[in-house]
């Protein structure tokens, strides 16, 4: 009962932050019915410059993970005006490959201006683990888990009541009748890639206390996040959650009952099999875009 | 009939030369990584630019080659030559099993599917330790020999790999332009369409999709025997990334972009190693100045600007 709870703990902790970097990738998705692999690269980002701001500059908690948060968003508005919005004739894999490409990029520029090392900056507060039935809760994950809740129902809002959010939204569903209403569609797929890069930013400061964060850590936690969107099917943001969750939860199962070599494997087998099952993810909204 | 072999026996010839003049035995080295690479990319471009059928699994195919021959002939000590045969045909079966469910899907979730198969594929390499020698590879794999020809010397195996990879060009060239090859660009340009006038779509992408599998596996197959030293880390999601990014880069639907996309993701990296450090930012730079600027990729782009500066001319 007591390591039940233990795995759970730690699967919720992991499916939160999987399900952040899930929601950026379907947000930038429904605009742009783009993947966007450097995705990872993003949280990469976030975590090393929380390692630069708290580790070595000594800001306090706050103020580094705006500014940690705004890195990102900007290198995300960046990379859209430079890479994306130059390209004449945009076809799907053209763009996938763009971003391919601006992955090894940001991976490379991490490498240069962090080197090579791994880091980790202490927690967000030093409050002792809560202890529940013997098993043991982490102030960090509370924290994880508060910031995710945060941000999920700061973006409900801001979807439901803002009217540029309503704008975005309608911007998804379509293009052309959004254009005709007078919205703004370049304007929305910028402000898509800027929030879907603020999505990853959060993700990579929330995580820079619990991992050891390193210029090359993005692909496999990009991965993940990709493989939580696609679990709950591409382009919904509650899609996103779930999938977010059962692959944290699974996984710490997975690592507890199985073996922890193993942990990454379970990941993208439960996706396999969901994806032959229901091969539109959990929650299957539009269909999507062939090559 | 015969003006369609004039450009393969000119690459038979520059291949025939290069190998004569070329005393340096690295640039023989590279040429045949680029003709390994050759071999990949033409077996995904048959899948991604003449199906339509994105995969991003593919290193496991390539793996699987490698992994097959050096398990049968290290541990069975099979002969490499029995060992051929029989990997491959284990990569088709493999292809079969995970094509018939994979290939419903398409568009992101053929590509997530594909990329979980190869996960999956990687992770079996690097954690059944006993079998494939874990994540510290695989040591020991015996050199290719036939009969009194011995493929360990560079300049043989450069022969050897790039025989095999004309003979490949030559298969794709007469598919692309069989029935098979015309039903192909059908599914490409609209699945729909493509049944409505009787293609047999379902079994005609498991057949593309079984024979890139085919061509990943030779590609591995000689990788192994050429290096003799094999790990996970060659078969990874950034291998199978590489393979496709050949494809798109080179130009999809191109047997002779699958060739140039494979020789610049050969060379450039060798290239950039002069830059140290800074090699990865601008290898991920050029990839994105490339798409940006030549979107069809590099064989389309070159002719578009070769007919550009004609045309201009005689103006």
């Amino acid at each position: 009962m007591q390591e039940l709870l233990q795995y759970f703990f730690s699967g919720i902790t992991n499916g939160a932050i999987y399900a952040v970097i899930a929601i950026g990738f379907s947000m930038l998705y429904n605009s742009t019915e783009l993947i966007n692999f450097a995705h990872g690269e993003f949280v990469m980002l976030g975590s090393m410059c929380m390692i630069t701001f708290v580790g070595v500059m000594h800001l306090p908690l706050m103020p580094a993970i705006i500014l940690a948060i705004a890195c990102v968003t900007a290198a995300g508005l960046l990379f859209e005006r430079l890479a994306i919005r130059t390209v004449k004739h945009p076809e799907h894999i053209v763009l996938i490959i763009i971003t391919v490409g601006a992955s090894i990029f940001l991976r490379g520029a991490g490498m240069i201006i962090w080197g090579k090392d791994a880091f980790s900056i202490p927690p967000f507060s030093s409050h002792p683990p809560l202890d529940i039935h013997g098993a043991k809760l982490l102030a960090q994950s509370i924290w994880i888990i508060a910031i995710f809740l945060l941000t999920s129902i700061g973006l409900q809002l801001f979807y439901k009541k803002t009217l540029t959010g309503k704008a975005m939204e309608a911007n998804a569903i379509s293009k052309r009748a959004a254009w005709i209403v007078g919205i703004p569609s370049r304007l929305m797929v910028t402000l898509a890639f800027g929030l879907s890069a603020a999505m990853g930013g959060v993700a990579g400061v929330i995580i820079s206390p619990v991992t050891m964060c390193s210029y090359d850590m993005g692909t496999m936690i990009g991965l993940k996040g990709f493989c939580a969107a696609m679990l709950g099917g591409l382009g919904s943001l509650w899609g996103a959650l779930i999938g977010g969750f059962l692959l944290g939860i699974l996984e710490a199962f997975g690592v507890g009952f199985v073996s922890s070599g193993l942990k990454d494997a379970t990941a993208f087998l439960l996706l396999l099999f969901i994806l032959y099952v229901r091969p539109g993810g959990i929650i299957s909204s539009v269909d999507v875009k062939r090559f | 009939m015969t003006r369609n072999r004039i450009p393969f026996a000119v690459l038979a010839l520059i291949i025939a030369s290069a190998g004569w003049f070329i005393d340096n035995l690295y640039y023989i080295q590279i040429l045949t990584f680029i003709g390994l690479n050759t071999l990949l990319a033409l077996g995904l471009n048959m899948l991604m630019g003449y199906a339509g059928q994105i995969s991003l699994g593919h290193s496991a195919f390539y793996g699987i080659g490698a992994y097959g021959t050096a398990i049968l002939t290290v541990h069975w000590h099979l002969s490499p030559w029995l060992a051929l045969p029989v990997t491959i045909t284990a990569a088709m079966l493999v292809a079969c099993i995970v094509g018939i469910p994979t290939l419903r899907l398409s568009g992101y979730y053929l590509g997530m599917g594909t990329l979980g198969f190869g996960m999956i594929v990687n992770i079996l390499f690097r954690e059944w330790a006993s079998v494939t020698g874990g994540a510290s590879g695989f040591v020991g794999i015996p050199p290719l020999e036939l009969g009194t020809v011995s493929f360990s010397s560079t300049r043989n195996y450069f022969y050897l790999v790039w025989g095999f990879v004309i003979v490949s060009f030559i298969i794709c060239h007469r598919i692309i332009n069989s029935r098979v090859g015309r039903a192909l660009r059908a599914i490409h340009d609209g699945e729909k369409a493509a049944a409505a006038v009787g293609v047999d779509t379902s079994k005609l992408k498991l057949q593309v999709f079984v024979l890139s599998a085919i061509f990943s596996a030779l590609a591995g197959f000689l990788y192994a025997h050429m290096v003799l030293f094999i790990s996970p880390e060659s078969f990874n999601f950034i291998a199978s990334i590489r393979i496709v990014t050949m494809v798109v880069i080179g130009g999809m639907a191109s047997v002779w972009g699958s060739l140039l996309g494979a020789s610049v993701l050969t060379l450039l990296p060798e290239w950039l190693h002069a830059f140290s450090e800074f090699e990865m930012v601008i290898y991920g730079l050029i990839l994105m100045i490339i798409m940006i600027f030549l979107p069809r990729g590099l064989t389309r782009g070159l002719l578009d600007i070769y007919e550009r500066a004609v045309k201009k001319h005689d103006r």
